[in-house]
């Protein structure tokens, strides 16, 4: 594969084949993709810490919180995972139009998933759920629940969905790049690492999510 | 090239598994089933996560390389939790100094 063909295809000389450039580049971003676990790992393992603490004021915390808008921004987001995923595969076959395509619908669905967000954090700022600027729950809580519990709840709400959120906000960014370098046709059926690349980050930003979701809406016992 | 393509239809098959599990998730949060409410909640997302790395991620069709260091990730991840837990839930916790007490849920006036 030393050859012109195979440097036109996007070979770099220090890879033997196209076959380990790939790999390695796969293989550089899930090291990075790692770091990321263990990022949002200490965050869930100071939650369920927490959790177990003061779990009445977490369940009562949970309860708050808008179970309809989280399912639809869980079901927004997997979607866009699909279309990310239909991004690559055009480049891996090769059209550009399907690329751009789908790379703006993946920038639509992240842009309504912050946009559901947005609504989220207003009704919050409305309710007097946001901890330390303006908390005072209008709602009605279980007598004897303790509201700093329950204010420690929403502050691991906003740290842990702020930091997904501003992952999305990077992702957003690499799909703007990302477009760009579709429409000008940059990638086909030898070169799409980029693309590729970018979409193990998309994917992880969703699994991230896919827990977020039932750790902070679900298990706090809405029968 | 090198990497593997996967079939649209395998993409769309896993999306709609995916819709599928979390209205089921959802749905099972409005039953009461005590404990383990966590535990199918937890089970169902580890599902989904297992849909999005071996089909979207592709892991199903990368090398040993690539699974090993995944592996090794989540192992790390176990450890950060499980070692975090058990020291945090054997330990002997002095009690609140006087007049630390929490307060309860009454009514506050909105700022």
């Amino acid at each position: 594969m030393h050859d012109a063909a195979a440097h036109s295809y996007g070979l770099a000389h220090h890879f033997e084949d196209i076959e380990q450039q790939h790999e390695a580049g796969n293989l550089g971003m899930w090291v990075f993709l790692v770091t990321e676990i263990m990022f949002f790992g200490g965050l869930f393992a100071g939650y369920a810490i927490y959790r177990a603490e003061y779990l009445p004021a977490f369940e009562a915390g949970s309860r708050l919180l808008d179970i309809q808008l989280g399912a639809t921004n869980t079901a927004v987001l997997i979607g866009s995972s699909l279309t990310m995923a239909l991004a690559v595969h055009a480049a891996q076959t090769g059209k550009r139009n399907a690329q751009v395509f789908f790379l703006l619908l993946t920038m639509v669905l992240g842009a309504t998933f912050l946009g559901i967000k947005y609504v989220e954090y207003a009704h919050k700022w409305e309710h007097h759920l946001v901890p330390g600027l303006r908390f005072a729950p209008d709602e009605m809580l279980k007598p004897g629940t303790s509201l700093p519990n329950v204010q420690l709840y929403f502050c691991f709400y906003f740290f842990m969905t702020g930091l997904h959120a501003l992952h999305m906000i990077i992702g957003m960014g690499i799909m703007a790049v990302l477009t760009r370098m579709a429409w000008k046709g940059r990638f086909h059926s030898g070169y799409y690492a980029p693309v590729e690349v970018s979409g193990l980050y998309w994917h992880f930003v969703d699994i991230v999510w896919i827990f977020l979701f039932p750790l902070l809406y679900l298990i706090g016992g809405r029968y | 090239m090198s990497g593997h393509i996967v079939p649209v239809r395998v993409y769309i098959g896993v999306f709609l598994s995916l819709l599928v599990l979390t209205g089921v998730t959802t749905w099972v949060a409005f039953i009461d089933l005590g404990p383990v409410n966590t535990v199918v909640a937890l089970a169902i997302a580890t599902v989904k996560m297992l849909l999005v790395i071996l089909f979207f991620m592709h892991v199903r069709y990368s090398g040993g390389l690539t699974r090993v260091v995944i592996l090794a990730g989540f192992l790390w991840l176990a450890l950060l939790i499980a070692l975090t837990l058990t020291d945090a839930f054997t330990r002997q916790w002095s009690p609140l100094p006087e007049g630390w007490g929490a307060s309860t849920a009454t009514p506050q006036s909105p700022r």
